[in-house]
């Protein structure tokens, strides 16, 4: 069965959802996210440690989602927001779980497959090594991404980034991102 | 030299220089998702005050939340800085960060390791 865009946000948005948003990814809307997250997590007492965890996983991400996610979709049928993006958190028992989803050319899951498997292979003084070496030695990108995205969010939160690939149609496949806090 | 004051906004910090003082206030959140516009000035006027700094440059960062695409143009004005304290002029960074957060602690470690200027950590208590 091939893959199914509502079918996935639908799995994704059961339990206890703090925020599930699917559609454009634009400056705005991080803006309007990273303030609703906030509000919510201020209302349930959650522990500032916590909080600010949360936070910088969530401006990461959305940001890497703005800054890699595809501006059009070739060959894709559904009816579909420009920038197409996916973030869904949920609490898990006493975890969150921030989940984040997009379009990615077939071409580019080899490079991206390897990053993610490289940073997981490191323990916390090696992602400390890694950060500290791209941030000195890799310039910006025009778009303004460093390539520490990842890097950050595996260092802060302590645990490994957990992904899955589906296969979407000959040029795509969709990317999900999972977070443990 | 002009000085530079900017408002701070939910996406990026409030900024003072003054270069009568000697004086670098940075503080607030910097998260823009290109960060290299809103710091190019910083970087560029930094520049400038390097040619006659005064004796001793003070600076002061208080920041809340910074993302990766700020902590390249971060470690640029503190790049300028070294190169200000290599031509024997005292430069102190202060770098604060709120109670318990370790990350951000680290953070200012990061750069104090890659950064030949003195560093001083301090903790912000409620």
């Amino acid at each position: 069965m091939s893959f199914n865009i509502r079918e996935y946000f639908d799995e994704l948005s059961k339990g206890d959802v703090v925020i599930a948003y699917k559609g454009s990814i634009t400056s705005d809307l991080i803006n309007d996210v990273l303030e609703a997250v906030e509000k919510k997590l201020e209302e349930v007492n959650e522990e500032a440690k916590t909080r600010k965890k949360i936070y910088n996983v969530l401006v990461e991400s959305l940001q890497n989602l703005y800054h890699h996610i595809e501006e059009t979709h070739e060959g894709i049928e559904e009816d579909l927001d420009p920038k197409f993006g996916v973030l869904v958190i949920t609490r898990i028992g006493t975890e969150y779980s921030v989940n984040t989803g997009n379009f990615i050319n077939s071409s580019k899951i080899k490079y991206l497959k390897e990053k993610i498997d490289k940073i997981n292979s490191l323990n916390k003084d090696e992602l400390k090594d890694m950060y500290k070496f791209i941030l000195n030695h890799q310039k910006l990108s025009a778009k303004g991404g460093g390539g520490l995205g990842l890097v950050d969010i595996a260092r802060k939160t302590g645990s490994k980034l957990n992904y899955s690939f589906y296969n979407y149609n000959d040029h795509y496949y969709f990317f999900n991102l999972e977070i443990r806090i | 030299m002009e000085p530079i004051l900017i408002e701070g906004t939910p996406k990026t910090p409030s900024v003072k220089y003054d270069p009568e003082k000697g004086v670098i206030e940075i503080k607030g959140r910097s998260i823009p998702e290109n960060s290299i516009e809103f710091y190019k000035p910083l970087v560029d006027w930094l520049d400038d005050y390097s040619k006659s700094p005064k004796q001793k440059t003070l600076v002061n960062v208080q920041l809340e939340y910074f993302n990766t695409s700020s902590s390249k143009c971060i470690l640029d004005v503190f790049k300028k800085l070294e190169t200000i304290h290599k031509s024997n002029h005292d430069v102190q960074i202060n770098w604060y960060y709120e109670e318990d957060d370790e990350d951000m602690l680290e953070a200012g470690e990061d750069y104090e390791s890659i950064i030949r200027v003195p560093f001083k950590m301090i903790e912000i208590v409620d």
